[in-house]
């Protein structure tokens, strides 16, 4: 029984090795990372946006809406600390 | 309640290096249009700045500089100030947080783009460092 995980994990390892011949060569032009509109924010972001960073382009303005959604998940992660962990904590064991 | 950390080194090198690190997330902030960084990374090293000092002074002296009600309040302004951007957008006349429609006059569009991603990214660095101080204060309360 202490080999079944063992060899489990080594047919998963073989299942991604054979699957990673089929994706495209790092840094490939033709694949399609590169095709569809990471050119477009490459080209555009400086006229658009006045920022030479188009990293910070993309994650604050084409992508503004989901930097709202991160910020607003560590705003909730915060809250819920806040409410689980201060206050009156209340002897839950004796009921 | 974490107590003074008893070694002089220790405290007087936190103590030294404290507020470059607040500097240092201010730099990553302001820098974020030119270079690596911008609000996430700037409000984590700010906060890490804030736990230097909670760590190594203790909690009721690095309270005298940074109080702990002051932490969720800044990070709640925070969020405010980046939902608040999409809504003063949309009372432009635009879709929420197309920064085109920002009230600011003699700027050109992209000018508008890029002064609306630094009042989100201010926004995000605020949100960012206020909630992490907060968990971190939440974490060390005195049990009672």
């Amino acid at each position: 029984m202490k080999w079944f995980p063992i060899v489990v994990l080594c047919l998963f390892v073989g299942l991604l090795f054979y699957a990673e011949k089929d994706l495209p060569a790092f840094g490939d032009i033709e694949a399609p990372q590169n095709t569809h509109v990471s050119d477009e924010y490459i080209q555009r972001s400086y006229e658009d946006t006045h920022t030479p960073e188009f990293v910070t382009a993309v994650l604050a303005d084409y992508r503004g809406y989901d930097t709202l959604g991160e910020t607003s998940v560590i705003f909730t992660a915060g809250v819920i600390c806040i409410l689980l962990l201060t206050g009156n904590r209340k002897d839950d064991s004796k009921v | 309640m974490i107590a003074k950390y008893k070694n002089i080194v220790v405290n007087i090198a936190s103590r030294v290096m404290a507020p470059f690190m607040m500097l240092y997330a201010l730099y990553a902030l302001f820098h974020g249009h030119s270079s690596p960084g911008g609000g996430f990374q700037g409000g984590a090293i700010m906060a890490a700045g804030v736990m230097l000092l909670r760590l190594t002074l203790g909690k009721e002296r690095s309270s005298r500089k940074f109080p702990v009600w002051l932490a969720p309040v800044i990070g709640t302004t925070g969020v405010f100030i980046f939902a608040g951007t999409g809504i003063v957008t949309m009372l432009g006349g635009g879709n929420y947080l197309d920064y085109g429609f920002l009230p600011f006059p003699f700027l050109s569009p992209s000018e508008h783009r890029f002064w609306g991603i630094l009042i989100i990214e201010i926004g995000v660095f605020l949100g960012v460092s206020g909630i992490m101080v907060t968990i971190f204060d939440c974490l060390t309360a005195e049990q009672e």
